[in-house]
């Protein structure tokens, strides 16, 4: 027999009680593996998300929201202009590789999400557009017929949201227009897939903004020529020039306010979790004064005492470790759901990764709590004197 | 020359409560020797148990000398004690004080793990058997009746092979012929094994089975006698 074999016999006394607090532990322990999971797999979405945006840099108007989550959060507005002249003048860069103009529109469509009313963001694009982004493939249809057909080609999640499919015509009732689909683009795992795309000249012409752009996308032969190229542009007047790198940390940013307040959520649980063990061990070893006595009298130490209930709140921590990581790994769909639907903006992907580092980490300091826990419950144990534990309720 | 293990040269023991003192054992001589069978007897609150705590290295005397197994434990703190303890005294105590999660084998084990001894699982059982449980080895304390539960706690007190065992009113909670079933194995223990006990009861009809009676009130030996009644 081993202290480990009495310890572990102990905590199969109170069964719920003992159920209970290693509850405690794994659900602190699943929100922090969950956070954290989230944590890294947001920010390699988003980077992702922004690779995959296929242009280094973008040239909108000075004031201008630059990516789906700002102009979601600004509600839709908020769009400034510049004029197609910019773009002329630009494109005859020698460096660019790529270029693609692009008119962003909003419409507020009171019927969107279950009537709560949403925003749709219209994209005009030109053909330039696959170029740039050579990963886009077609689910059904094709691209649009001409410059200025009024059709539209619709991202793979706004396709799915909206149940549409090539064929169907689309009523955008605030400019009393129809557009008719002809292509549905397959999940490129960007917001891109939110998108509606018409052709450049449509969008300029139905939402009454002829000549006007909202920002041009571009690709470079070479990314090390990236500060002279932005340099060169900073002449330009009315324009301000973003480059991805800059987007990702203004996103990160954005997130990492929430994150404190996540972290802090994930710190209390953690510490409710640790006053919840510390609180059963020590109820525990108070019940059992009289035992702890009769174990001190047949011979058992100081420190053996403490070894039995150090770790009784050890197994508690590391079960509930255990068991938090599984709730983790398990609820890493629910998590994923929640978030989308609280974000205003989520990057496409993985929202939630656990690593095995994570998790291993995350048992490490479970593990650590319960000897930290430990601490105190074992020295009250250890210190009572044989005879008064055993004559204790006499 | 009879061995004497334990000497107690006017030890006392005073607690404080509530800032008053008082003396549970006062100014008491005494000497136990190898194979006595003694039985503390007294009124509640005459000091047995106090005394066999004493006696049994599990509390400090206040003042005197107290001389146990050629060790002068009356400085010695619980650290060095229990070394004392552990493999020189077997304890059995009323309310049977049993492991509730470890079956009757483990229980008797215990004192073993502490003690560093070689957990010798024979040696256990052999001793549950001697004290008629052989057949309920595996079983928790809460599946035996309370003569079985006082069987398995004196198989505990057994096992290191002690050299005196201390038992504090063994019998106290049980019935008449358990109890007088308990005293025969203590009986027994002492005549074919020389072990020497030490034990404290109000039962009289027990404590004059013992070879020498110790008469206890307000802490002071009133009389001791040796016992007409052991057979």
């Amino acid at each position: 027999m081993k202290i480990l074999t009495v310890a572990f016999k102990n905590l199969q006394r109170k069964k719920i009680r003992t159920f209970l607090t290693i509850g405690g532990v794994a659900i602190a322990v699943a929100v922090l593996v969950s956070l954290m999971g989230f944590d890294t797999g947001y920010q390699k979405s988003l980077t992702n998300d922004i690779d995959k945006m296929g242009y280094q840099v973008l040239v909108t108007a000075k004031g201008c929201p630059y990516e789906a989550a700002t102009l979601m959060l600004k509600g839709g507005g908020g769009l400034r202009y510049m004029e197609q002249s910019v773009f002329d003048k630009i494109a005859k860069d020698p460096r660019i590789e790529r270029i693609s103009p692009q008119l962003a529109a909003t419409e507020f469509d009171k019927d969107r999400q279950n009537g709560q009313g949403g925003i749709i963001l219209y994209m005009g694009v030109s053909n330039s557009y696959l170029e740039l982004k050579p990963w886009s493939k077609f689910k059904s249809g094709q691209w649009f017929s001409s410059d200025d057909a009024d059709e539209v080609i619709i991202g793979y999640e706004a396709a799915e949201l909206e149940q549409r499919v090539a064929g169907d015509q689309i009523f955008i009732p605030n400019l009393n227009k129809v557009l008719k689909v002809v292509g549905i683009f397959e999940r490129t795992g960007t917001q891109d897939d939110g998108i509606m795309f018409i052709p450049l000249a449509t969008a300029q012409r139905i939402f009454d903004l002829p000549g006007k752009l909202t920002g041009i996308g571009i690709k470079l032969k070479d990314i090390g020529s990236l500060g002279d190229f932005e340099e060169s542009l900073y002449n330009e007047p009315g324009i301000q020039v973003i480059s991805m790198a800059q987007v990702k940390g203004t996103i990160f940013n954005l997130v990492s306010s929430s994150k404190v307040m996540t972290n802090s959520v994930a710190i209390i649980a953690i510490l409710i979790a640790v006053i919840g063990v510390v609180n059963t061990i020590l109820m525990s070893v108070f019940e059992r004064t009289k035992e702890i006595g009769v174990m001190k009298a047949i011979g058992a130490s100081r420190l053996d005492i403490f070894h039995i209930i150090w770790l009784e709140t050890t197994l508690i921590c590391v079960l509930g470790g255990f068991f938090g990581e599984i709730i983790a790994i398990l609820g890493t769909s629910l998590v994923e759901h929640i978030i989308r639907q609280t974000l205003p903006y989520a990057p496409a992907g993985k929202l939630v990764i656990i690593t095995p580092v994570l998790l291993l980490g995350s048992f490490l300091g479970a593990v650590i709590m319960g000897l930290i826990a430990g601490i105190y419950p074992a020295f009250r144990a250890s210190s009572m004197r044989p005879v008064e534990a055993i004559r204790s309720g006499d | 020359m009879v061995n004497i293990l334990i000497k107690a040269d006017r030890i006392s023991k005073i607690y404080t409560l509530f800032a008053e003192e008082i003396k549970a054992i006062k100014d008491l001589d005494l000497e136990i020797r190898q194979g006595e069978f003694i039985a503390i007897m007294g009124p509640s609150g005459s000091g047995k148990t106090t005394l066999l705590d004493i006696l049994g290295c599990l509390d400090k005397v206040s003042t005197g000398k107290l001389n146990v197994l050629d060790h002068d434990v009356s400085a010695f703190k619980e650290s060095s004690l229990v070394k004392i303890r552990r493999v020189n005294m077997g304890f059995v105590f009323q309310e049977f004080l049993l492991i509730p999660t470890l079956t009757a084998l483990e229980n008797v084990v215990l004192p073993l793990l502490f003690s560093g001894l070689p957990q010798e699982h024979s040696k256990a059982v052999s001793l549950l058997e001697r004290v008629g449980l052989g057949h309920r080895i595996n079983h928790l304390p809460r599946e035996l009746s309370g003569g079985e539960r006082q069987r398995v706690a004196i198989a505990r007190a057994l096992v290191t092979t002690p050299k005196i065992l201390f038992a504090d009113e063994p019998t106290g909670n049980l019935d008449t012929k358990s109890g007088q079933q308990i005293f025969d194995i203590f009986k027994e223990l002492n005549q074919k094994d020389d072990l020497t006990i030490v034990l404290t009861t109000h039962n009289y009809k027990l404590g004059l089975q013992a070879r020498r009676i110790m008469f206890l009130k307000d802490g002071c030996i009133v009389s001791r006698e040796e016992s007409s009644l052991f057979v």
